[in-house]
């Protein structure tokens, strides 16, 4: 049991299933399995996002520009539907994937051969995806009744009771655990975080490693791109403007340290959660959605001062294992 | 991003201070500079009008305020990503002053003292718990503008007293905003404050290695909390410019600023690893900011592809020396 509370999802699970239950005693409908789907589903594109910049922080680097990349994938597939309504959905989603791993790699190439931070690369590339949105659509705006019903309707299609958008989230939570916890570049992800020199000399190319994360994190940006679009059916040049800080945000409350090297998949999971709750609770139990902003940002600060604390605690149980051994 | 600087390597003998002066970063961004002020001035006939070149500069001063503040606290080692909510939040608070009937000097004082308390929040949640400061200001780039949005919703105050509209708008000589002048004697402070005084030297050196500080006896934590508090007044004094300029206040005033003030200071030279950079660069990097998208501004370029050049310069500049360093090493990729 003591080593079951050591685990950082378990409190944040034990802190989500409180304020789910404080969000009840306002607003009795909230709990309900029924309401609850639909606030995993509206999160689904927070959590996606947030496991692909959980992988980057791992590696002590951080991705800025996953917004403008989501920004520029959605308006080139959602151009591309308006202008083939014809092409099959699969198809623009191989696609988009295909957009955002370019992006994405032009980031990584930049950190991995000319070793420029990742946070100078990414802010400059920030400006540069969303000015391009503005060049390839000309400022124009692509509307809901010029997109194909099919794409809009995709994510909505009900499939064993969830939304294929719900679905999706749950495949790459999927994928993105077995990679993480059962293959050789999930554990060099963690290496790499935890100590880079060590990892050199473990044989783990860093370098490459950061490019491949830089792709992970961009293919995520381009999927999302298309389940953005499609989910709030219009592309414009001010879509997810600001929204790279939410998904930061989403992975620092999950316990994701951006010092690199410590975080999971459950708590990138639990963190897009537990925004997605207090944005969909805000309306229901009358409050302000001015509010919105100074909570995530008060439980911002929360998260990262127990984060802190959480990690000194590993630190001391680390120097007593080696102690007793 | 939290990797330690790579070791330097130390020659036997210092460079001639003229070649040293030519090869150095500012004297690119000085070339650069004088480039896009000679091609805007080919672009378009407007450019080279007095007026219009003082127009030019209100469109980096207000920024490059937070960013001389913003160098020193990157040269230390940490960030501020919450200097724009800063300005939200002073700006929100000067409204409300309004509201109440509040004068001009109770403005600027509110204005001031505002952006330093939110500074000195920053610095101690960093220095005193122990956080790393990308995260701990992200949190409070959320919080100080969800305050401003708390209070004013999507209202606006409005109604700021003339006296008070001369720090945006007002002019000190000729064509010589007042703005102007203040990023001048700032700059000329700041730069004294880094390059010549000790405080600078240890502001460096706890960049370079924190921990060789502490055991040289350097307050690292003070004077940490000392360059957050800094920021905080920076961003309090571009608050009041800002909304005197505008003679408006709303919760999303200054939206984005923070991005660009740090693209400011790392253009200037500044490395975002800390230990290096020097005021100077990052004057330069304010004016060639300005000009480009002035310049741009001027040949009816929307703002958006602007900033499309803004990207790319970053990128360039920083990406230039290392290319032309393997180049010459013949090792490239």
């Amino acid at each position: 049991m003591k080593g079951f509370l050591k685990y950082r999802e378990i409190w944040l699970l034990a802190g989500i299933v409180v304020l789910i239950g404080l969000i009840s005693t306002r607003f009795p409908g909230f709990a309900d399995p029924a309401n609850l789907r639909q606030v995993f589903n509206d999160t689904s594109i927070l959590m996606i996002l947030a496991l692909g910049q959980m992988v980057v922080i791992l590696t002590r680097s951080i991705d800025l520009s996953m917004a403008s990349n989501l920004c520029f994938t959605g308006m080139v597939v959602a151009m591309l539907n308006a202008a083939h309504p014809a092409i099959p959905i699969p198809v623009l989603i191989v696609i988009a994937l295909a957009v955002g791993l370019v992006l994405g790699a032009i980031n990584g190439f930049l950190v991995w051969r000319l070793n420029i931070p990742s946070i100078v690369v990414t802010l400059g590339t920030l400006t540069i995806y969303r000015g391009a949105t503005f060049v390839v659509s000309g400022g124009a705006w692509v509307n809901a009744d010029q997109m194909s019903p099919a794409f809009i309707n995709f994510q909505r299609t009900a499939f064993l009771g969830l939304p294929v958008l719900s679905w999706i989230a749950i495949i790459v939570i999927a994928l993105f655990f077995l990679v993480m916890t059962r293959t050789a570049i999930g554990r060099s992800i963690y290496a790499i975080g935890v100590n880079p020199t060590a990892s050199v000399y473990a044989g783990i190319d860093v370098g490459r490693t950061r490019f491949i994360v830089f792709c992970i994190s961009g293919m995520i940006g381009g999927l999302a791109g298309y389940l953005w679009i499609s989910r709030y059916v219009i592309a414009s040049v001010e879509v997810a403007n600001g929204y790279e800080l939410n998904i930061i945000a989403a992975c620092v409350i999950g316990g994701i340290s951006i010092a690199g090297g410590i975080g999971s998949v459950g708590g990138a999971v639990l963190g897009a959660l537990f925004l997605g709750i207090i944005s969909n609770a805000l309306p229901v139990i009358n409050i302000s959605p001015f509010w919105q902003m100074a909570i995530s940002g008060s439980a911002i600060i929360l998260a990262v001062v127990l984060n802190a604390r959480g990690e000194r605690r590993q630190g001391r149980i680390i120097l007593r294992k080696a102690e007793a051994a | 991003m939290t990797d330690a600087p790579a070791p330097r390597h130390i020659p036997d003998r210092l460079d001639k201070p003229l070649s040293s002066a030519i090869f150095s970063w500012e004297a690119l961004l000085v070339v650069i500079a004088v480039a896009i002020f000679v091609i805007n001035s080919f672009a378009s006939p407007y450019f080279l009008d007095p007026w219009s070149l003082s127009d030019l500069t209100f469109n980096f001063t207000e920024k490059g305020l937070i960013a001389l503040a913003m160098a020193l606290l990157i040269i230390s080692g940490e960030i501020d990503l919450s200097v724009a909510a800063i300005v939200a939040l002073a700006s929100t608070m000067m409204g409300m002053a309004v509201q109440a009937g509040a004068g001009t000097p109770v403005l600027v004082a509110i204005g001031i003292v505002v952006g330093l308390a939110c500074g000195a929040f920053n610095g101690l949640l960093v220095t005193r718990l122990g956080l790393p400061s990308i995260v701990v200001t992200i949190g409070t780039m959320s919080l100080f503008r969800g305050i401003a949005f708390i209070i004013l919703g999507d209202q606006a105050y409005k109604g700021y007293p003339e006296s008070f509209a001369f720090f945006g708008q007002g002019y000190v000589w000729w064509v010589f905003s007042f703005e102007l002048a203040l990023f001048l004697v700032a700059a000329l402070i700041y730069w004294f404050v880094l390059h010549r005084t000790s405080f600078g030297r240890r502001v460096f050196a706890i960049g370079y290695n924190p921990v060789a500080c502490q055991f040289s006896g350097v307050r690292v934590a003070r004077i940490k909390f000392i360059l957050f508090c800094l920021t905080g007044l920076m961003s309090g004094i571009a608050s009041v410019l800002i909304t005197s300029r505008l003679g408006s206040t709303r919760p999303s005033i200054a939206q984005g600023y923070e991005l660009e003030a740090i693209t400011m200071v790392v253009l200037g030279g500044v490395s975002i690893l800390g230990g290096a950079g020097s005021i100077l660069g990052v004057v330069l990097a304010a004016f060639i900011m300005g000009l480009v998208t002035f310049g741009l501004g001027l040949l009816n370029v929307p703002g958006i592809v602007m900033s499309i050049f803004i990207g790319l310069l970053l990128i360039i500049v920083i990406a230039l020396p290392i290319v032309w360093r393997r180049l010459r090493e013949g090792r490239f990729a």
